[in-house]
């Protein structure tokens, strides 16, 4: 145990800082908390900064057909209807209040001419729904809840004459371990990344949100900070995780050059008239349509030309369809060797719109692959292909209170909890998802803490904890944390990315078996101040379990779905829809088993046009209708 | 030991440890500003040369001393205090607070002068030389905020020498319709005056930048449009600005001494 | 394809600290931070730097790149020469931590300071109403990543330590600026506490602060002197002095 251990006191611990945690912060501090916000990095850094296009919600600003109903049909057809229906109906049901609620703590969005917030158009939502501001909608979110976090402080200074009496954020602090006492959460345990200073909060609640998993993979649009932090704390202390199998894969990450390799081209590009075509030259999206979709979208480039005029007596153009059908397209044109040299396919605005309108509409992306790799977008094509950019599945939680499953006391929220997105995210979801469901973990936890007091950590809790930090310094092993994880970003990447079979993943299990049998004994340089090798350690051990989840859950779904791609299972099996993948640790592997999907009610089961379930659903299933 | 020397600072020897050439830009303005500075002390007391016919040294305009030529004076007109206390003075001395005071309280000369004259900072990330500094807290720099009061004077000023540009049209017999070089010279300054203080940070204040909501005032709204743009170019317009006076006054000088001859397009 | 350069980096902490010259490889493309990462992956396993998105939109990897306050991760190594040393040091207006990182702690708490937005109090979520041209100033305030460059940059408190207690900083006079442009903003009085409070009156504007801004906002021009002016408004405008506004505007 290290010398200095500073011992904090909290009601609620919330692991992250990004939308979703920054939320859950303001929810339970105004029910009357001590809270604690814990994040990897600096204050606002986190990478909901980096989200583009839009909050979805169904204000119907610019479209007064919208609802809540049009919004949840929509998720729950995004996500192959693999969704708990029951968030995905709080989140529809809940957004405009979220979006409207930041106008107060002084967000600006984008207007519409009657002063309106206005709203955008995106891949696989009916009507305009993304609230947005050009194309930093994420920052504007954090910002505003940080500057929310700043004004509670305020209020808490003038009441209590100090800001930080009962809300503080600790930056730069990595979570180690989530510790319980007596079967219920205690607290957590972690190292200040400044000097390796080991740091206890003791809070009977806490709240992940840790966001995504994405630095598990070689090529992604995810930060460093993208390890499955959250995931990993979780499976350890005993909660499960849902749906790990699918990952979506952002269709257009750029390709080229490398220094941009990975980051995100939004959908904005496509919804504003950007179009793919392959080394042909050929707008090859129409021949991906799927089946589903085929009376939504347009199949000739005229008619999909018309629709960024007309969108009323037009259908919308197929390069706005789903992104995993997207992402499919370019893979399978690349694979038929109509890529770009890069191994990517074209996306052009810049034939399509002037200059100065691209500049206006699309400022930071222009601004960025400007300045980043020195690419005009307004004069020349992109190279884009998938990237790895979003984890549906994540931590099994209660819907209307964010409480995870099996673990009282621990709550998660966000890109780090599951369900709510079934097998594939829409585009805009997840900032309306981490609003929701960051206020309902915050509910939640001031709802448990009505009957939970204080629970004690004892001191072998403690320095079990403490000896897992201590563990790479005395480590003699000399395995290197850097080529291990590069390691297991290729294995990921090759073998559980977005194309997978039955042989290869049985392969990748037993690979990054072997490497987290070698990452027991990685060796780090150095001393604990701020070094970087030393924070990779802990960072390799989560992604590793997350990998392993992945890769064991992807092995057991034989069909293709949403963000999981079977070659050897190619079709959609509504057999497969009924069942999710619960995967847990039993302290030495992950395990995965089978569970019933919650049945759908009756009245949101009626919602639906019966021939559209029966493209989903068995024919039992459309038979029985919703449950009562 | 203060600023980038601090003890908690990285601890890193040079001021800078920039490789361009950051110091050619103050050193240019410095350059400029101060033979500008030397040449203007000399004229204004001169007290001489600053009028023929019918072309007036921007320097000298308006004419409101004893010691004005009579033709120089504006409408044939002399204060009452001038009178009174048979004031001889040059009569640049007694105007050329206004312009200068316009020009020292504008935003772009303040940051080129405290640059190049003040080194605070000589240029970005480049340590300054001074222990202490308290910026436009106190006095005298306290006063920076005239700059306002100025801007109205300028205004007056800039209509005054728009009027002299005008009587430039004469010819030597004192008919309209005249054309000569003066003429352009004293236009082009009088033009530049203008862009000069339409395109300055206060204006684009008061015409709208002041307001909350620009949706309620659609016309101010649109002036603020315009004078931002011209804002962009504030910077090139003090410069050109400073450079036509400049200019209106060697050349007016010149032909007032005889050393030029005003060439007469047509007159 | 991929050549050596020669790369300078400061390492050390509060103790003591210096530059270290290392060669390294780089290729076609790369910024300066691909070029640091592969100096901590291959020769410095302890380097500290901080970095996130990599994609010029968190604001974290803020350093001084041959002297100028930079975001490693927007600046490529192709503007410079090939035969050019490059020189990486912490910023040099906050105490060093170790290697390229600093303890930025001073710009959160000048952040506390700032009044935040006052929403109508009778405006309920959702009634709000705004023109386009009402928020467009704003929002190019609101774009502001807080990289901390111009924070870094501003002479006032890197020569002037001192200055930190009563000077607020580029990135906050815009957040000001931000707020008093709002259009639903109830605050009143946020010209005067600018100038009273937050230190606008230390600026002198010589806009180091909007040079290194690598969002592009005029800070200078569309923030701190349109706040200055603001002041000049309610303290020291001609006309309202003479009309005598100026008082009642005190009580107010």
């Amino acid at each position: 145990m290290s010398q200095n251990l500073q011992k904090l006191k909290y009601d609620v611990v919330i692991i992250g800082a990004g939308g979703a945690g920054l939320r859950a912060a303001v929810e339970a501090r105004e029910s009357g908390l001590r809270v604690a916000i814990i994040c990897k990095s600096l204050f606002g850094k986190a990478h909901t900064v980096m989200a583009e296009g839009g909050a979805a919600a169904s204000m119907g600003n610019a479209n007064s057909n919208d609802n809540w109903m049009v919004h949840f049909r929509d998720t729950m057809r995004g996500g192959k209807f693999l969704n708990h229906y029951r968030m995905a109906e709080l989140h529809a049901k809940e957004s405009p209040d979220r979006i409207w609620e930041l106008e107060v703590w002084g967000a600006l969005f984008d207007r519409t001419k009657e002063g309106k917030i206005s709203q955008r158009n995106f891949g696989g939502h009916e009507y305009p729904r993304l609230a947005h501001v050009g194309d930093r909608t994420g920052l504007e979110l954090i910002r505003t809840m940080q500057q929310k976090i700043v004004a509670l402080q305020q209020a808490d200074k003038a009441e209590y004459g100090d800001a930080e009496a009962n809300l503080k954020v600790y930056a730069e602090l990595t979570v180690t371990d989530i510790l319980k006492e007596n079967g219920k959460v205690a607290g957590v345990y972690g190292y200040w990344r400044e000097n390796g200073d080991e740091v206890l909060v003791e809070a009977p609640a806490v709240v992940i949100a840790t966001g995504g998993v994405g630095k598990t993979f070689k090529i992604t649009s995810n930060s460093w900070e993208g390890t499955g932090d959250g995931h990993a704390l979780a499976l350890k202390a005993g909660a499960n995780l849902k749906d790990m199998e699918f990952l979506q894969f952002h269709p257009t990450g750029m390709v080229w050059p490398p220094s941009v390799r990975g980051i995100l081209v939004t959908e904005s590009v496509r919804g504003e008239g950007g179009v793919l075509t392959n080394n042909k030259g050929e707008r090859f999206m129409f021949n991906y349509i799927p089946d589903v979709f085929k009376d939504k979208y347009a199949t000739t480039p005229e008619e999909a030309d018309r629709w960024y005029e007309d969108q009323d007596n037009n259908r919308r153009p197929p390069e706005l369809l789903p992104r995993d059908e997207v992402a499919r397209a370019i893979n399978s044109e690349v694979k038929a060797g109509r890529g770009t040299e890069h191994g990517g396919v074209f996306l052009d605005v810049s034939k399509r719109l002037p200059a100065e309108v691209i500049k206006k509409r699309l400022p930071s992306m222009w601004h960025q692959f400007y300045e980043l790799a020195g690419v005009d977008i307004t004069k020349e094509p992109m190279e884009v292909g998938p990237t790895c950019h979003y984890v549906m599945g994540g931590v099994e939680v209660d819907p209307d209170t964010a409480a995870a499953i099996g673990v009282p006391g621990l709550f998660a929220a966000g890109e780090v909890a599951g369900g709510m997105h079934g097998s594939n995210r829409l585009g805009g979801n997840s900032l309306s998802d981490l609003l929701v469901f960051g206020r309902r973990a915050g509910m939640g936890a001031a709802e448990y803490l009505k009957s939970n007091g204080s629970n004690p950590v004892s001191d072998a809790t403690i320095k079990a904890a403490a000896d897992r930090i201590e563990a790479p310094f005395k480590n003699q092993g000399g395995e290197n944390a850097y080529s291990l994880h590069q390691e297991l970003q290729e294995v990921a990447h090759n073998l559980v990315g977005i194309i997978r079979t039955g042989s290869e993943l049985k392969d990748a299990i037993a690979k990054i078996a072997q490497i987290r049998e070698r990452s027991q004994k990685v060796t780090v340089a150095g001393d604990r101040k701020f070094n970087p090798g030393f924070h990779l350690a802990f960072d390799l051990d989560n992604m590793l379990l997350v990998a392993e989840s992945t890769a064991k859950s992807a092995i057991l779904r034989e069909e293709s779905r949403g963000g999981h791609t079977r070659d050897d299972f190619p079709a959609m099996d509504n057999k497969w829809r009924q069942v999710n993948h619960i995967a847990s640790y039993n302290g030495s592997e992950v395990v995965v088993k089978a569970q019933a999907l919650a049945a759908i009610p009756k009245e949101l089961f009626d919602l639906f046009d019966i021939h559209e379930l029966e493209k989903y659903m068995t024919p039992e299933e459309v038979a029985k209708g919703g449950t009562n | 030991m203060s600023g980038v020397f601090s003890p908690t600072r990285a601890k890193i020897k040079e001021r800078t440890l920039r490789t361009d050439k950051w110091w050619l830009e103050p050193a240019i303005t410095f350059g400029v500003l101060f033979s500008f500075v030397i040449y203007a002390t000399f004229r204004a007391f001169e007290g001489a040369n600053y009028y023929k016919d019918h072309l007036i040294s921007p320097f000298y305009s308006p004419c409101l001393s004893q010691a004005c030529v009579p033709e120089a004076t504006l409408f044939g007109w002399t204060p009452v205090s001038a009178q009174v206390f048979n004031f001889a003075l040059s009569p640049a001395l007694i105007i050329l607070i206004f312009p200068l005071g316009f020009r020292m309280t504008c935003y772009y000369y303040r940051k080129a002068y405290y640059r190049a004259f003040w080194l605070s900072p000589p240029a970005c990330a480049v340590a300054e030389p001074h222990t202490k500094y308290t910026g436009e807290t106190r006095a005298p720099l306290i006063l920076q905020n005239a700059h306002r009061w100025f801007f109205y004077a300028g205004l007056v000023f800039n209509v005054i020498l728009t009027y002299d540009a005008v009587l430039a049209f004469k010819g030597k017999d004192g008919q309209w319709g005249a054309f000569s070089v003066g003429t352009i010279v004293l236009s082009l300054s009088a033009a530049m005056l203008w862009m000069y203080s339409l395109s300055c940070h206060t204006c684009r204040h008061t015409v709208g930048g002041r307001l909350k909501h620009f949706s309620k005032h659609p016309i101010r709204y649109k002036l603020w449009s315009w004078v931002s743009v011209l804002n962009h170019s504030h910077q090139k317009f003090a410069w050109y600005s400073l450079a036509a006076v400049a200019f209106a006054d060697i050349y007016v000088r010149q032909v007032s001494t005889g050393a030029w001859t005003n060439y007469y397009f047509f007159s | 394809m991929a050549r050596k350069l020669n790369l300078r980096i400061w390492r050390g902490d509060a103790t003591d600290g210096g530059l270290k010259d290392v060669v390294v490889d780089v290729n076609e493309g790369e910024v300066v931070l691909d070029v640091i990462h592969r100096v901590q992956a291959t020769q410095m396993g302890d380097l500290a730097v901080r970095w996130n998105c990599k994609a010029g939109k968190c604001g974290s990897c803020s350093m001084e790149i041959n002297g100028k306050p930079r975001l490693a991760c927007m600046t490529q190594v192709a503007s410079f020469d090939e035969d050019e040393t490059i020189t990486v040091t912490p910023l040099r207006a906050f105490p060093i931590i170790k290697d390229l990182v600093t303890d930025v702690s001073f710009n959160y708490k000048k952040a506390m300071e700032i009044p935040a937005y006052s929403h109508p109090k009778d405006l309920a979520p959702g009634e709000a109403r705004m023109e386009q041209v009402d928020v467009e100033r704003s929002q190019e305030f609101r774009k502001c990543i807080e990289c901390f460059l111009c924070q870094d940059t501003c002479h006032v408190i890197r020569d002037h330590e001192e200055n930190k207690p009563s000077f607020a900083g580029p990135r906050f006079f815009i957040r000001i600026a931000e707020l008093d442009m709002h259009p639903l903003d109830t605050l009143k009085n946020r010209k005067r506490t600018a100038q009273e409070e937050h230190g606008l009156g230390m600026c002198n504007i010589t806009k180091c602060c909007t040079e290194v801004c690598p969002e592009h906002i005029k800070i200078t021009d569309n923030a701190i002197i349109p706040m200055k002016e603001r002041v000049v408004d309610i303290k020291y405008d001609p006309a309202r002095m003479f009309s005598g506004l100026l008082r009642r505007e005190k009580r107010s």
